[in-house]
């Protein structure tokens, strides 16, 4: 196929649709309405099912019955919205269903603001909703990866039983990027013989749960859910390492910030600072051992998000205490400025060079 | 090596959106790495809009302007807000028909392109946008005028097609301003 233009929002609902997703279930929320308007146009047209729910907790809900009768479905919302999505969520992961959610975040907290954010990091990699459970945090910082993700998010979702969630901001939902729809790489996706699509005098019922009264029986589900979430935590993890050979001091940002950071890079190259850049893709799993490697390479790191200091827990986690770990952040739908960043690095380094 | 980054601006249904979309298109066209960002929100709704594009022959950073290379002002809020944000020795393209004032920096190159006049000659008001294309493509020498033109059929389609005659008249008429000023 050839590359064409596409808005991220309406990119996501191309994804979705060339991965085989048959069901849209959601409400519209700026900034990512274009998404449900695209899915409503489209996915009639690839024999598939928009519906636009009466509320964000019903669209959830009806992503928990398409997902349990084996169908790939997706929702999508933005941060206020994706609250009231948390408890649907944990019942999701409870029941061990695929599915994938879309976060284009906005600024908190409450209704806060329309304009670009990141701060759910917290609600979407610590788990949002009640219980032990993990999901697959995937931030695309490109229209391209964008579909790239979007595509393989619907293949992770079904390899794991487990919800994925793809998050972007306001800027990457209504920016235009050339994009090609491209296959992922093939999974080994076993059959869905657990959907409860009527017995076909098989002789068992399939049931879909969340509820395990007997605490024992709990327990044992969730240690089941953790060999999982183990697997998830081995295989899962993705990376951009950045213009990393022995730099001054390393960013570290996910996203849209990460593509600011990438020009702040090429600015501190005219003054002779080289800034290293670790952008994480998946935001859980966390890469935290690629901090602990590039430690020994590097004499401080600095997180830059678009919240009030998130993620920067991660990376000092992932840092271990062997370099110093700053954080730069604007937040509310503000975004970060280059020069300002660049004076925070050099404020860091130790004035101006 | 091109890196251009553009920030076109004018009152919501000047066509400032789709002039950048345009260009944008132009530019995945030529194999260009390519980045079209609009304003979003309430204040899109008849009050001012713009757009930042970024062509380059290197992969798109920030898909935000800052530093703009060329800034194509459709009205006056847009000129008082923008022409800060050009670079030295950096492009304005300032829309003569509705601005009162030229330029106020003269470190950068400004052309005064009456663009709604123009739009009116060729039969068709809403084609100003084109004008000031036409004059951003003859000033920059950064796309061909044909990958525009290829870009608005794929735009267009079918039905529009017999629109592509007066939209290469404005392109033309915006270069030709260029060319024959003194300016630059």
């Amino acid at each position: 196929m050839a590359k064409v233009l596409m808005k991220g929002n309406e990119a996501i609902g191309a994804a979705a649709i060339k991965a085989g997703c048959k069901f849209f279930f959601g409400y519209p929320i700026t900034p990512q309405s274009e998404l449900p308007e695209y899915m409503a146009r489209e996915m009639p047209k690839a024999g598939a099912t928009f519906l636009q729910a009466e509320s964000e907790v019903a669209a959830i809900n009806m992503v928990y019955g398409a997902a349990g009768a084996g169908a790939r479905v997706m929702t999508s919302s933005s941060s206020p919205g994706i609250s009231l999505k948390q408890e649907g969520i944990s019942y999701i992961a409870g029941a061990e269903l695929p599915c994938v959610i879309v976060n284009i975040i906005r600024g908190g907290p409450g209704l806060g603001g329309i304009q670009p954010a990141q701060s759910d990091y917290f609600q979407a990699t610590k788990g949002g909703g009640h219980g032990d459970y993990k999901m697959v945090v995937l931030a695309p910082a490109s229209v391209q990866e964008l579909t790239d993700l979007m595509m393989e998010g619907f293949d992770i979702a079904d390899q794991y039983r487990n919800p994925v969630m793809i998050i972007g901001d306001g800027m990457l939902g209504q920016m235009m990027e050339p994009v090609e729809l491209r296959e992922p790489k093939k999974r080994d996706l076993k059959p869905k013989d657990w959907a409860t699509t009527g017995t076909g005098g098989r002789g068992h019922t399939n049931v879909i749960n969340s509820l395990f009264i007997d605490p024992a029986e709990c327990e044992k589900h969730n240690l089941k859910l953790k060999a999982k979430f183990d697997e998830m935590e081995k295989n899962e993890k993705k990376y951009e390492i950045f213009n990393c050979e022995n730099p001054d001091i390393i960013a570290v940002a996910y996203g849209t910030t990460a593509r600011i950071v990438k020009t702040v890079i090429d600015k501190c190259k005219e003054e002779g600072i080289n800034v290293g850049l670790i952008r994480p893709i998946s935001l859980w799993p966390f890469p935290y051992e690629v901090f602990e490697e590039y430690a020994d390479k590097t004499k401080a790191f600095l997180s830059v998000e678009m919240s009030m200091g998130q993620m920067v827990e991660d990376v000092k986690l992932g840092v271990n205490g062997k370099k110093p770990v700053h954080f730069y952040g604007r937040t509310g739908g503000m975004v970060p400025v280059p020069d300002d960043i660049i004076a925070e690095i050099k404020n860091i380094l130790g004035g101006a060079k | 090596m091109i890196n251009e980054r553009i920030i076109m601006a004018g009152f919501g249904g000047q066509g400032v959106m789709s002039m950048g979309q345009l260009l944008t298109y132009a530019g995945m066209i030529e194999g260009k790495n390519v980045s079209w960002l609009p304003s979003y929100g309430p204040e899109m709704r008849g009050g001012t809009a713009n757009c930042n594009v970024i062509i380059s022959d290197s992969p798109v950073a920030s898909p935000i302007v800052t530093d703009a290379t060329a800034v194509i002002a459709m009205n006056r809020p847009s000129l008082d807000k923008f022409e800060p944000s050009i670079i030295e020795k950096g492009l304005l393209l300032i829309n003569s028909s509705l601005i009162d004032r030229s330029a106020e920096r003269d470190d950068i190159i400004a052309y005064d392109i009456p663009a709604n006049d123009i739009a009116n000659e060729l039969g068709n008001s809403r084609i100003a946008n084109m004008v000031m294309l036409g004059a951003y493509l003859e000033a920059t020498g950064a796309l061909k005028k044909e990958s525009v033109i290829e870009a608005l059929k794929k735009v267009f389609g079918e039905r529009k097609a017999h629109l592509i005659p007066i939209n290469e008249d404005a392109l033309d008429r915006g270069a030709q301003l260029v060319k024959g000023s003194s300016c630059g």
